[in-house]
């Protein structure tokens, strides 16, 4: 059904976006767009944060009906009235918020709704099959029958690929399948993207990683307010020309702050263990020392399942670690709680913001205020202004593009969640901040400005550790980059080490970019 | 066919506009319609309900269902279930019935008949003591809220049969010489010509719209109704607020059994079976969602008005108890129906 390729040729137009425009009340994420797919080709979708590729990408695939325009595919004007019909029309996405459904395996999650069906029931057997064979060709070792809650982010992506390739569809749509994925993850998903291609399967294409997208696409279009601003194909630009059409202007993401004296010890990590949470006896964090300066800013970078999560988490009092000793400021803090942590000024910025950072039922106002609620409160009446001009200076410092406090948080754009989770932590005001990949979904503007936010209060004292799968985001702010392998740390640089280094470091295979 | 996929209309004029916004504020206040309804319904149906008197009567007869509501309501928002309020109210009113009777001490030969206030106190006491054995249950030992609070209906139920071995204290009026009169009060009297029992409802339901809406308390039972991770990871005590929430509600579901034994002037063993759905039912009617984060104290009231206006109403006009219930049961889907239309809405 889905799979019948119409003979055509590489390169022609399958489906197209014409004069496209979706308006949320007042809102009006789109803006008359066109967008052509081609077939057998890569088209990449760049944009800032709120530019509305995610809107676009939704509306061509039934999951959202535009407000006007229409949707050429083959040369026909079509309507989807469900993303079901589009995916009988070949079509699929994988989302960029994960649609996986955590208390279910990884088969199960793959097969959803479209069971291989026996006479007498469900065919399990292949099944799980065909899930090893998606996960052979996703170079990934993730049981089938694994719940999905027990898989690290990346893993969960790594499961929405496979899911969307399980579809044989002839046009897939990826919004920011990468986000969570460190770069040899990327490469393998390329290898499939090229293969993919080469059996004239269209590929829509999202990332904030620009360079990484620009190694795979065929055709770059950018989109900026809801409206097209660019089009054209990859052998006619280069990484410039993306970033001056997105932002209008360059972007670095910085350099270490250098005019401030670095202070006393803020952090002090000693011989930290922590056990594999699934229960196996090894350590995810194993004897691990690390300690960090007032107004220091350290990196970690590391592959997926390196620690790195695991030893954020138990520095902030989510996970109990077996041993170690964890001290603020020369205050022992290990095994305490996490509100106890950020009362004392240690932050745990997460790294799934739908599972970890965000309440969907509150406004962007109330999830931005919830770390510091208690601290605006006096006896027991929470101060109004106080938090309104606490929602309004961090709405304005870390640039969330919102229709005020009062919006749903799932009116914002993927990247501007990201800046709420962030924003909600800077607003405690804290003395030591853990970031985990802070970047993760954030376009490179607004991942500049997040750098330029942090180094700005590493001036003031603020001592800052962020984690990280890209390296280029190692060598900006950091003061040192630490890279993490199997619980441990493998290597240490500072802010004159290459790339070639750092990744050698972590155990990958260095890929030229 | 060139514009082929519209669904709104592409230029919202100001028409349409006010249009929508009108169709946006019945649905936002279905509950408050709804209860229009009813009372406009029955007052052409029977000359005797569009009376102050009656409107009075019904209304205490709403102070109890609004009272376990309300706590409901609290534990609902923190994304729980309180399955064990009809049994504390039953096991409130043996309580307080039994201390009312006076508590022999052997020992030394006396029999204590303590005042009125006292039983009060100790009745709420006790209903706080249901709700943190429920709490820790659930917070600490990770019992399903559902699972945790039917086994404590069983048990608090079972302890007021075996408190009074089946049958029902009456004569809660106390005696003069004992200086415990006074027990009826709560039932019976009124202050500014509103039962009592409607004025502990309308205290309840102002403390506890304040405690949800200018509290960090009130910020944290949303955020952790909402999403419990998130809510830890900002600092949240989740677990104490989880506890607090089941204690409340005990308190609630205590008050309503002093109320409703007060009005009855006897406590049996078996009152307040099956009430914890009519709260359940308020709740949901009042536009919370059952799965947490969602909802206000004004809502679930007009759920609860709801409710009883709607029952007292078919009483009233002679329908027979078992149309009673399947309307009541009707008015309930419609209810839950809305509001998968209000939250389940993606664009
Ligand atoms: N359900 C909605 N209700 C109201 N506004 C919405 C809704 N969905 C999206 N928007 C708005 O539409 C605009 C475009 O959002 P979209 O998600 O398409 O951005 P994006 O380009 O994918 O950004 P990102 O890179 O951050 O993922 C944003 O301003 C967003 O706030
Ligand atoms: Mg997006």
């Amino acid at each position: 059904m889905s799979n019948d390729q119409s003979p055509g040729k590489i390169g022609e137009v399958v489906l197209a976006a014409r004069n496209i425009a979706k308006s949320y009340g007042n809102i009006h994420a789109l803006k008359g767009v066109n967008f052509d797919i081609h077939r057998g080709q890569v088209t990449t979708l760049f944009g800032e944060n709120g530019a509305g590729k995610s809107t676009l990408m939704k509306i061509l695939s039934g999951v959202v009906r535009p407000t006007s325009g229409e949707i050429v595919l083959d040369g026909k004007p079509i309507t989807f009235s469900s993303s079901t019909e589009a995916r009988e029309h070949g079509i699929s996405i994988i989302h960029q918020e994960l649609s996986l459904a955590p208390n279910m395996n990884v088969r199960d999650n793959i097969f959803m709704g479209r069971e291989i069906r026996t006479a007498t029931g469900v065919d399990f057997a292949e099944e799980e099959r065909q899930t090893q064979a998606l996960m052979a060709e996703l170079e990934e070792d993730i049981d089938p029958l694994t719940l999905v809650e027990d898989l690290r982010l990346g893993q969960q992506q790594i499961v929405e690929i496979a899911r969307a390739l399980s579809v044989n569809s002839r046009i897939l749509i990826m919004d920011e399948p990468t986000s969570a994925l460190s770069a040899s993850e990327v490469e393998v998903l390329f290898k499939v993207i090229r293969d993919l291609t080469s059996k004239g399967v269209s590929i829509v294409y999202i990332s904030h990683h620009l360079e990484e997208a620009l190694q795979i696409t065929n055709h770059a279009v950018v989109l900026r307010d809801g409206t097209m601003t660019a089009y054209a194909e990859r052998k006619n630009i280069n990484l410039e020309w993306i970033v001056r059409h997105m932002v209008g202007e360059n972007f670095d993401l910085g350099s270490p702050p250098t005019d401030h004296t670095i202070g006393s010890v803020a952090l002090s990590i000693e011989g930290l263990s922590v056990p594999d949470p699934s229960g196996a006896d090894y350590n995810v964090v194993d004897n691990l020392s690390l300690s960090v300066r007032e107004g220091e800013i350290v990196c970690i970078y590391g592959l997926m399942g390196a620690g790195r999560t695991e030893l954020l988490e138990a520095v902030a009092g989510r996970l109990s670690p077996s041993s170690g000793k964890v001290t603020l400021r020369g205050q022992n803090v290990t095994g305490k709680s996490i509100a106890e942590c950020i009362r004392n000024g240690l932050v745990l910025v997460p790294e799934d913001r739908q599972r970890d950072g965000l309440v969907q039922t509150m406004t962007v106002g109330r999830n931005l205020s919830l770390a510091s609620i208690g601290a605006i409160t006096r006896v027991f009446f929470t101060s109004f202004t106080k938090e309104a001009q606490l929602v309004g200076d961090a709405i304005q410092r870390v640039h969330i593009k919102s229709d005020g406090g009062g919006a749903a948080i799932g009116s914002l754009s993927g990247g501007n969640q990201q800046k709420v989770v962030i924003g909600k932590m800077l607003a405690t005001d804290p003395e030591v901040i853990l970031l985990d990949e802070p970047s993760r979904g954030i376009d490179i503007g607004a991942k500049a400005e997040v750098f330029k936010l942090l180094a700005e209060r590493a001036k003031r004292g603020l001592a800052v550790i962020y984690t990280t799968s890209e390296v280029g985001e190692c060598l900006s702010i950091a003061h040192r980059i630490i890279v993490m392998r199997r619980g441990r740390i493998s290597a240490e640089f500072g802010p004159d080490a290459t790339k070639e280094q750092i990744m050698a470091a972590s155990g990958e295979a260095v890929v030229t970019h | 066919m060139s514009v082929t996929t519209s669904v709104e209309t592409s230029k919202p004029n100001a028409k349409g506009k006010r249009k929508k916004s009108l169709v946006e504020l019945l649905f936002e206040g279905r509950a408050f319609f709804a209860l229009i309804a009813i009372v406009i319904v029955f007052s052409s149906m029977s000359p005797n309900y569009f009376t102050i008197n009656n409107f009075l009567i019904m209304s205490s007869h709403v102070a109890i269902f609004g009272l376990l509501a309300i706590g409901m309501l609290l534990v609902i928002l923190n994304g729980g279930i309180d399955l064990s309020v009809g049994s504390t109210l039953g096991l409130a009113g043996v309580v307080a019935g039994f201390l009312m009777q006076g508590v022999t001490l052997p020992q030394f030969g006396v029999i204590l008949y303590p005042p009125v206030w006292v039983v009060v106190v100790l009745t709420c006491l006790l209903g706080a003591v249901v709700g943190a054995v429920n709490g820790v249950l659930i917070a600490y030992l990770r019992v399903p809220a559902f699972v945790a609070t039917l086994g404590v209906l069983y048990v608090a139920r079972g302890i007021a049969l075996l408190m009074t071995n089946g049958l029902t204290y009456n004569n809660l009026g106390g005696r003069p010489e004992l200086g415990n009169t006074g027990f009826d009060w709560l039932g019976f009297n009124r202050l500014a010509g509103l039962p009592i029992g409607v004025l502990v409802l309308a205290v309840f339901a102002i403390a506890c719209g304040i405690l949800l809406s200018r509290t960090a308390f009130g910020r944290w039972l949303y955020s952790s109704g909402g999403n419990e991770h998130a809510a830890e990871l900002s600092g949240v005590p989740v677990k104490r607020v989880k506890i607090i929430v089941y204690m409340l509600s005990g308190v609630c579901a205590a008050v309503a059994g002093l109320v409703l034994s007060s009005q009855l002037t006897s406590a049996g063993p078996t009152a307040g079976t099956t009430y914890e759905l009519t709260a359940i039912a308020a709740v949901v009617i009042g536009g919370a969602a059952l799965t947490g984060g969602r909802g206000t104290v004004i809502g679930t009231l007009l759920g609860a008005f709801v409710i009883g206006f709607l029952s007292d109403g078919l009483v009233i006009i002679g329908v027979s108890a078992y149309w009673q219930t399947v309307f009541t049961g009707a008015v309930i889907v419609m209810a839950v129906l809305l509001n998968s239309i209000k939250y389940g809405r993606r664009w």
